[in-house]
């Protein structure tokens, strides 16, 4: 029997090196591209409506980009781009997208309402989790700072 | 235009770099990892130093996840300033709905459209 310590020592040596500085080095340039497509596709919409409020620029951004995120994990193009972008592919919110979509997917199988509906949130779940709670914790201290203003 | 573009590659790849030297030096996983941005997102907005660095890069920092915490954050602001404590509650939700709709309606509808494929 290994301890934990021994096993992680072993695991580490036989563990092939995942080329660390290739990962870094395109999970800059991926990840900088997925944020100019962003910057691209957040343009074209203020050229075709000067009118839109920002926020509402904003919003279809998002959205342009989720669907964007979500269709290449369908078609399984984004798991392959992520095997070489690492955090690249994560941190966008075509990353976002992916959690979503990639674990729904892969529990098809198991149903329609346990399978797809729940498994979505798999890691998606915790991102919605904490970033609500995180939001209302801002906006009650937001508020109570307003109280002695 | 193409300075614009440029600031926009340099920061938001910054942005995923850090990212993975936290993967590669931590072992997060990818789920820690969106929390943690979305939560940087979320203080940076609630300290004001968001809108300074989207002043600077644009998508570089609102296109990460760090720019679904800052609508989160934004939108608690501003729904304390439209409708007091009870905008606390709602603002954040509401500011984030079409992010959050998308992922889930795109992401159910793709995935009874598709068939999962083995890993690769």
């Amino acid at each position: 029997m290994l301890s934990k310590t021994q096993y992680l020592e072993l695991d580490k040596k036989i563990a092939p090196k995942s080329n660390e500085a290739r990962t870094l080095f395109l999970s800059f340039v991926i990840g900088g591209l997925i944020c100019m497509i962003g910057q691209g596709v957040s343009d074209l919409f203020k050229l075709a409506f000067p009118e839109m409020e920002e926020k509402m620029i904003g919003e279809i951004t998002s959205t342009v980009m989720i669907f964007l995120g979500a269709l290449l994990t369908g078609f399984g193009i984004y798991d392959r781009i992520g095997k070489h972008a690492g955090a690249g592919s994560i941190v966008p919110i075509t990353g976002f997208a992916n959690s979503v979509v990639s674990p729904a997917m892969e529990y098809r199988s198991e149903g329609v309402v346990f399978g797809v509906m729940c498994k979505m949130f798999v890691i998606a779940g915790p991102i919605i989790v904490s970033g609500v709670s995180s939001s209302i914790l801002v906006g009650l201290v937001y508020w109570f700072v307003g109280l002695f203003q | 235009m193409i300075l614009t573009y440029l600031k926009v590659f340099v920061v938001g790849g910054a942005v995923c770099l850090i990212g993975q030297l936290l993967i590669n030096l931590t072992k997060m996983t990818s789920a820690k990892i969106l929390v943690t941005f979305l939560l940087l997102g979320v203080v940076l907005e609630a300290v004001g130093l968001f809108d300074a660095i989207k002043e600077f890069a644009g998508a570089g920092i609102t296109i990460p996840i760090t720019g679904f915490g800052s609508t989160l954050a934004k939108g608690a602001i501003d729904g304390v300033k439209e409708r007091g404590i009870v905008g606390a509650l709602t603002g954040g939700m509401r500011a984030a709905a079409a992010g959050l709709s998308a992922a889930i309606v795109f992401g159910f509808l793709v995935s009874l459209i598709f068939k999962a494929r083995t890993k690769v």
